[in-house]
C-alpha cells in the first residue's frame, strides 16, 4: 500500500444519495404528463418546453460563469428542473420570446439572485410564471383548445378552462373522464390527472416527496369546497392544484423542514388557493398561494419543530 | 373636492395621534446616553471585530468614556492614532502603545512537514484538532484548514496553495487578535512589528523532544538552546522543549537566526546580508 | 409486527461479512503496549515500574477516580517502559509497554471453561468484583459498568436491557459471541439482574440474527426473568435511548439519564466479560474483535488480548489489501478512522474495519437544497442542518436552544445528506462548544 491512509470524523459510509439524483427523480415522475401534453396539445408542447428547458439551463450556465464567477455545474439537474415546470405552468401556444423572458425571470431573479440552488425564497418556476400572467395577461390566459397531435403553435384554437367558465358563471357540463385523462383547456402539463397522479406515485416510491404536503393541500382543499358548497372534484382536478401539490409546492428548498410545518403549509396553500379562486380576481390561485406560502417557509420553519425524542416526559 | 378633504382630513388626524403617541413612547422609554459616546465611536474604526475586549466599538466607546483614565484600554486596529483622537475627545492621557502583528508560527510547509495521512472532513482545524492530531506527524503545528483566514475581519491572512500556511499580510493586519483566539493550536502570536516591520521570532510551537519533532518536521525546533547561548541580550529563553524569543528584549541582531541549526527561528523583513550566500536569508523573508 | 424505536433511524447495508464465522484466538502481541485511557472518564494510574515482571491479568494500572477502570495485564512478560504511545487520534497519550514472555497467567483466574451457573454473591460483592475486573461498556462507548450498576440515589432500576442489537454494518463480535457462549451470557444478565436486584431482564436483539434468538429462546425456559424481544433491523437501535424506546416504549427525557425510565442497559459482550469476572475471577484483557472489509482476504472473529497492535489482526486475516484507504475502529457508522497500523486494540474496539479508498473519500459537498432527509432520520427529533449552520457561525447559545446536547452523534444525518455535507462534524464541534459554555457556567456559579 503506497498511498496515505484517509483520516476524518465518523459516519465513514454515505447512503449514495445526491441531489441530482432527487432532481432527475422528480423529471422522471413528470413524463406521463408531458406525453399527455405532447397528445393534446402537438408540437406547441414541444417547442414551449424545448425552449423554457433550454433558456433555462443557458441562463444558469451565464450567470454562474460570468457574473458568479465560479465553476458553471449544471449537471445537477436544477435548472431542467425549472424549466420543465415553467413550461408546465405556461399554455402551449405561447411565443418562443414569452417564454424565455420568462426562463429568464425564474432563473436570473428567482433562483440566482438568492445565491443558486438552495437559497432562494420562492419557487423559481413559479416566480416566473406569474411574472408572465401579470406582464402578459393576454397571452398567458388564452388557452389552446385540446386537439389531438396537434401541429399548430401559436395559431392553435383558444377557448376557456374549466376554471375560467366557473369564474364567468358560464353553465357548462363538467366531463371528470375529460379532466382526468386531460382532454381539456389549460396550461401544457397541469390538465391530465391521471398522469399526475403517476408521477406522485413514481415520487413516493422512490421515496423523493412525503405524503405530507400533498395530502394536506389537497384535503384542505377538498373540506373547505364542501364546506362552501362547491363541487370537490371540478376543484381537485382542474387548473394547476395537481401539479402544484404535488410537483411545484413540495419544492424541497421553499417549503418547510419539518413534517409538522409541512402540514401546516399545505393547509395554508389549499386554504388561500380556494379562497383565491372563489373570490379573487383570478380563476385560478394555485400559483399565488403556493407563493405566499412560500414566503411563510422560513417563519414555519422557526416555530413549528419536528417532534423531539423524550419531549414530551418531563425534564429532570 | 369634499373626497380630497376627507382624506386630508383623515390622515393628518392618524399622523397627530401617531406623533403624540410617540411623542410619549419616546419620553417614557427613553435611554439617557453620554453624547461623548458617540463622538468617540465615530472616530473608531467601527470594525467591531473585538480585538478591545469590549463587545463591538460602541462598547469600546462607552468603556472609554466611563473610565478616569485610558490607561489599559487600546484599539488594536486604530493604534496610538485613534487613541490620541479619543483622548482628545474625553480630554484625558492617552497610552502610547507599539504598533503589532500577527506572526504564524509555524515552518511545517509540505517540504519540511511530509503529510503522513489524509484528512478528508470537513475543512475546520477546529473539527481535525478536536479528532486528530492532522494530517502530519506534528501534533502541534499548523492544520492548514484556514479557520484564521476566515475569521479575520480584515482579510489579511490566506492560506498559501504551496505550502499550506497561513501568510499574514501586514499591511491590512491590524492586530485585533480575532486570528489567536481561533488557532485551536496557538500558533498565532501578537509581536512588536518592529523598525521597519523587521522581527525575529522562532517559527515553531513542537513541545515534544527533538528527536521526535526533528522527525515529523525537518524545520522544528528541537530544543537544543544554541540560540539561547548566542543571545547577547537574555531575551531568549528554551522551555518544554521549544525556543521563545521575547520581543521586548529582541535587539534584532540576528545572531540566532544563524545558530539555530534547523532554520526554525525567522528573521522577517531584512536586506540580505552581503558576505553571504543569500540562499540562507532570502528563504524566510519569503513568507 | 417486530418492535423498534419511534424516531428517525436509516437502513445502511448490513455488510456482514464475518456473520456465522467462529471466534479464532489472536496470536500473543510481541510486545503488548496498554494504553492507560481506553475508557471514559480519568485515566488510569500505572502501578508497574520498567523492569516489572508481570502475569496475565496483573493489575497493572489503577483507575483514576470512581467514573474510571482499573487496568490488567494482557500478556505476561516484563514492563519495558512507561512511555508515549501515538494513540487512535495520532495524538501522544501514555501507555505501559509489556514485553511478552511465555503465558502465564495470575493464579486466581479459573482457566477452566466449564459452564458455572451458581452465583451467591451479594449485590455490593458482585460490583466489588466488576469494578475489581475493570470491566468497561464493550459496545464502544467504554463507560466503566460498576458506574452503571451503581445509580444515582433516589433512582431505582426495574429491569435490565441487553443490547443485542448490533446495529453498526460490518460488526459480528456480539453476534459470534452470542451463539457460542449464550449460557454463559444468559448466566452473566443474571448475575447483573441481582447486581441491580431487578426481576425482569430483556434481550434487545436485531433480527438479522435469528440464529441467535433461536438459540436463546431454546435456552431462557431455564433462566426466569429473561425474555427475548426480536427487533426490527434499523440503526442506530444499539444506541442506548433508541434500544429503551425499541423495548420498553419508553423514552428517556431530553438532558435525563437512561436510568429515569427505569431501564440500565448492558452490551452483550460486557454481560460476558461479567460472567468471566464474576465466576472465574478474570479480569477484562482481552475482547472478541471483528476484522472485516469488503477486500480482505478472511474477514473473520478474533478473541484478542488488549495491547494487540491493529496491524497484526490485519495480517492475520490475510493482510492490508492494496486499495485499503481508511482503517477503522469501530463499525463504519460511529467509528474512528486511525492514523496508523501500530494503534493498539483497546478495551472498546469492537472490530477492524477496512474500507477501500473509493468508499472511503467523502466526495465534494454542494448546498443544502433543504430537502429535510436529515430531520426526518434524526433518531433524535432535532435539525441537524440548522444546528450545522448555527455551528459554522459559532451560535453557540442558540444552539443550546435547540438542543445540540441531545445528539448522540449516530452520523444519520451526514450518511443520508444528498449534497453530502459534514453535517455531523460541525454538530460535533458545536457539542463541545456548548458542553464547555455550560460546565463554564456552572463553575461560575
Amino acid at each position: 500500500m503506497n498511498h496515505k491512509l484517509i483520516l476524518s470524523p465518523s459516519p465513514h459510509i454515505h447512503s449514495g444519495n445526491t441531489v441530482s439524483q432527487a432532481m432527475y427523480g422528480v423529471l422522471a415522475a413528470l413524463i406521463p404528463a408531458f406525453l399527455v401534453s405532447l397528445w393534446f396539445f402537438g408540437i406547441g408542447a414541444l417547442i414551449v418546453t424545448a425552449t423554457s428547458v433550454l433558456s433555462c439551463v443557458l441562463c444558469e450556465y451565464l450567470i454562474r460563469k460570468y457574473l458568479l464567477k465560479e465553476k458553471p455545474d449544471i449537471g445537477d439537474g436544477s435548472a431542467i428542473l425549472t424549466g420543465v415546470l415553467l413550461a408546465f405552468n405556461l399554455p402551449s401556444n405561447l411565443p418562443v420570446w414569452i417564454v424565455v423572458i420568462g426562463a429568464a425571470v425564474a432563473i436570473g431573479i428567482g433562483k440566482m439572485s438568492f445565491g443558486g440552488l438552495g437559497c432562494n425564497i420562492f419557487n423559481p418556476a413559479l416566480a416566473g410564471r406569474v411574472f408572465l400572467l401579470i406582464s402578459f395577461p393576454v397571452q398567458m390566459t388564452s388557452w389552446p383548445v385540446p386537439e389531438v397531435l396537434s401541429l399548430h403553435y401559436t395559431d392553435a384554437l383558444t377557448g376557456a378552462t374549466t376554471l375560467t367558465q366557473l369564474k364567468m358563471n358560464l353553465s357548462a357540463d363538467f366531463s371528470y373522464t375529460d379532466m382526468l385523462t386531460g382532454n381539456t383547456g389549460g396550461s401544457l402539463g397541469e390538465m391530465s390527472g391521471i398522469a399526475l397522479l403517476l408521477g406522485w406515485a413514481y415520487l413516493s416510491w422512490k421515496k423523493i416527496i412525503t405524503w405530507h404536503i400533498p395530502v394536506s393541500i389537497l384535503g384542505t382543499v377538498t373540506l373547505f369546497s364542501l364546506l362552501i358548497g362547491v363541487d370537490p372534484v371540478v376543484q381537485l382536478l382542474s387548473g394547476g392544484l395537481l401539479l402544484g401539490a404535488i410537483f411545484m409546492a413540495t419544492d424541497y428548498v421553499t417549503s418547510p423542514m419539518s413534517k409538522r410545518g409541512m402540514l401546516v403549509y399545505g393547509v395554508g396553500i389549499g386554504l388561500l388557493t380556494v379562497v383565491i379562486r372563489q373570490w379573487g380576481a383570478y380563476p385560478e390561485g394555485m400559483s399565488f398561494a403556493i407563493l405566499i406560502m412560500n414566503a411563510f417557509t422560513p417563519l414555519i420553519n422557526m416555530y413549528i419543530k419536528p417532534k423531539r425524542f423524550g419531549e414530551s416526559v418531563q425534564h429532570g | 373636492m369634499y373626497s380630497v378633504l376627507t382624506a386630508i382630513i383623515s390622515l393628518g388626524s392618524i399622523g397627530a395621534v401617531s406623533a403624540v403617541i410617540l411623542y410619549f413612547v419616546a419620553r417614557k422609554f427613553n435611554v439617557y446616553e453620554d453624547p461623548r459616546n458617540a463622538a468617540v465611536a465615530e472616530v473608531l474604526p467601527g470594525a467591531n471585530c473585538g480585538g478591545c475586549g469590549f463587545p463591538g466599538c460602541t462598547g469600546f466607546a462607552d468603556a472609554c468614556v466611563k473610565s478616569d483614565s485610558l490607561e489599559g484600554l487600546m484599539c488594536p486596529v486604530g493604534g496610538s492614532r485613534v487613541m490620541s483622537a479619543v483622548a482628545g475627545i474625553l480630554g484625558k492621557e492617552s497610552t502610547a502603545a507599539e504598533p503589532e502583528t500577527a506572526v504564524v508560527r509555524c515552518s511545517g510547509n509540505c517540504e519540511n512537514r511530509a503529510r503522513t495521512n489524509l484528512y478528508d472532513g470537513a475543512r475546520s482545524c477546529a473539527i481535525v484538532s478536536s479528532l486528530y492530531r492532522g494530517e502530519t506527524g506534528c501534533p502541534y503545528g499548523c492544520l492548514g484548514c484556514g479557520d484564521c483566514a476566515d475569521a479575520c475581519p480584515f482579510g489579511a491572512i490566506r492560506i498559501d496553495r504551496e505550502t499550506l500556511l497561513p501568510v499574514v499580510n501586514e499591511a491590512r493586519c491590524t492586530a485585533c487578535g480575532t486570528c489567536v483566539r481561533t488557532c485551536p493550536k496557538n500558533i498565532i502570536e501578537m509581536r512588536k512589528k518592529g523598525p521597519k516591520s523587521r522581527r525575529i521570532f522562532v517559527s515553531c510551537v513542537n513541545r515534544d523532544k527533538g528527536a521526535i519533532a526533528r522527525k515529523a518536521c525537518t524545520a522544528a525546533c528541537i530544543g537544543c538552546g544554541k540560540c539561547e547561548k548566542s543571545c547577547s541580550f537574555g531575551a531568549i529563553t528554551v522551555s518544554d522543549n521549544v525556543a521563545y524569543i521575547d520581543d521586548k528584549l529582541c535587539h534584532l541582531c540576528r545572531k540566532c537566526v544563524e545558530a539555530c541549526p534547523t532554520g526554525s527561528i525567522q528573521a522577517l523583513n531584512f536586506p540580505p546580508r552581503r558576505n553571504e550566500s543569500t540562499e540562507r536569508d532570502s528563504t524566510p523573508t519569503m513568507q | 409486527m417486530l418492535k423498534t424505536f419511534r424516531i428517525g433511524g436509516i437502513h445502511p447495508a448490513a455488510n456482514k461479512l464475518s456473520a456465522g464465522k467462529a471466534i479464532e484466538t489472536a496470536m500473543l502481541p510481541e510486545q503488548a503496549v496498554v494504553m492507560l485511557s481506553q475508557h471514559i472518564g480519568a485515566p488510569a494510574q500505572a502501578v508497574v515500574a520498567k523492569g516489572d515482571r508481570v502475569k496475565t491479568g496483573t493489575l497493572i494500572a489503577k483507575a483514576g477516580g470512581f467514573v474510571s477502570a482499573h487496568i490488567h495485564s494482557p500478556v505476561s512478560g516484563t514492563v519495558l517502559k512507561i512511555d508515549l504511545m501515538t494513540d487512535a487520534s495520532g495524538y501522544s497519550k501514555p501507555a505501559i509497554f509489556i514485553q511478552t514472555e511465555g503465558d502465564e497467567w495470575e493464579e486466581s483466574i479459573i482457566r477452566d471453561e466449564s459452564l458455572c451457573t451458581e452465583c451467591r454473591l451479594s449485590p455490593s460483592e458482585i460490583i466489588e468484583k466488576i469494578t475489581a475486573c475493570g470491566i468497561v461498556g464493550l459496545g464502544g462507548a467504554t463507560f466503566p459498568t460498576h458506574v452503571k450498576l451503581s445509580p444515582p440515589p433516589g433512582m431505582q432500576a426495574s429491569v435490565l436491557i441487553v443490547n443485542a442489537a448490533e446495529c453498526e454494518p460490518y460488526l459480528t463480535a456480539d453476534h459470534a459471541l452470542m451463539l457460542e457462549k449464550s449460557e454463559e451470557i444468559l448466566v452473566g444478565i443474571q448475575i447483573l439482574m441481582k447486581a441491580l436486584q431487578v426481576n425482569r431482564a430483556v434481550i434487545g436483539i436485531e433480527n438479522n440474527k435469528k440464529d441467535a434468538i433461536a438459540r436463546f429462546q431454546q435456552l431462557i425456559p431455564r433462566y426466569p426473568g429473561i425474555e427475548i424481544c426480536p427487533l426490527k433491523m434499523r440503526y442506530p437501535q444499539g444506541g442506548e435511548k433508541q434500544l429503551i424506546d425499541a423495548v420498553l416504549r419508553r423514552q428517556v427525557p431530553s438532558g435525563g439519564l437512561p436510568i429515569a425510565t427505569g431501564a440500565v442497559v448492558q452490551n452483550a459482550g460486557t454481560v460476558f466479560a461479567v460472567y468471566e469476572a464474576v465466576q472465574k475471577n478474570k479480569p477484562l484483557f482481552e475482547r472478541v474483535v471483528t476484522v472485516t472489509g469488503k477486500s480482505l482476504n478472511r474477514p473473520a472473529n478474533y478473541k484478542v488480548r488488549t495491547g494487540t497492535p491493529v496491524g497484526q489482526l490485519i495480517q492475520a486475516a490475510g493482510g492490508l489489501p492494496e486499495d485499503t484507504g481508511k482503517i477503522i475502529s469501530g463499525g463504519p457508522m460511529m467509528g474512528k478512522a486511525l492514523v496508523n497500523t501500530d494503534v493498539p486494540v483497546t478495551k472498546g474496539c469492537s472490530g477492524i474495519l477496512l474500507l477501500p479508498r473509493n468508499e472511503a473519500l467523502r466526495g465534494e459537498m454542494s448546498n443544502c437544497i433543504r430537502c429535510a432527509r436529515c430531520i426526518s432520520v434524526c433518531p433524535m427529533g432535532l435539525e441537524p442542518n440548522l444546528l450545522m449552520n448555527l455551528s459554522l457561525h459559532n451560535r453557540w447559545e442558540e444552539a443550546e436552544q435547540e438542543h445540540i446536547m441531545d445528539c448522540i452523534e449516530c452520523g444519520s444525518c451526514s450518511y443520508t445528506c444528498p449534497a453530502r455535507r459534514p453535517v455531523l462534524d460541525y454538530v460535533r464541534l458545536g457539542k463541545g462548544k456548548v458542553g464547555a459554555l455550560i460546565r463554564n457556567r456552572a463553575a461560575k456559579k
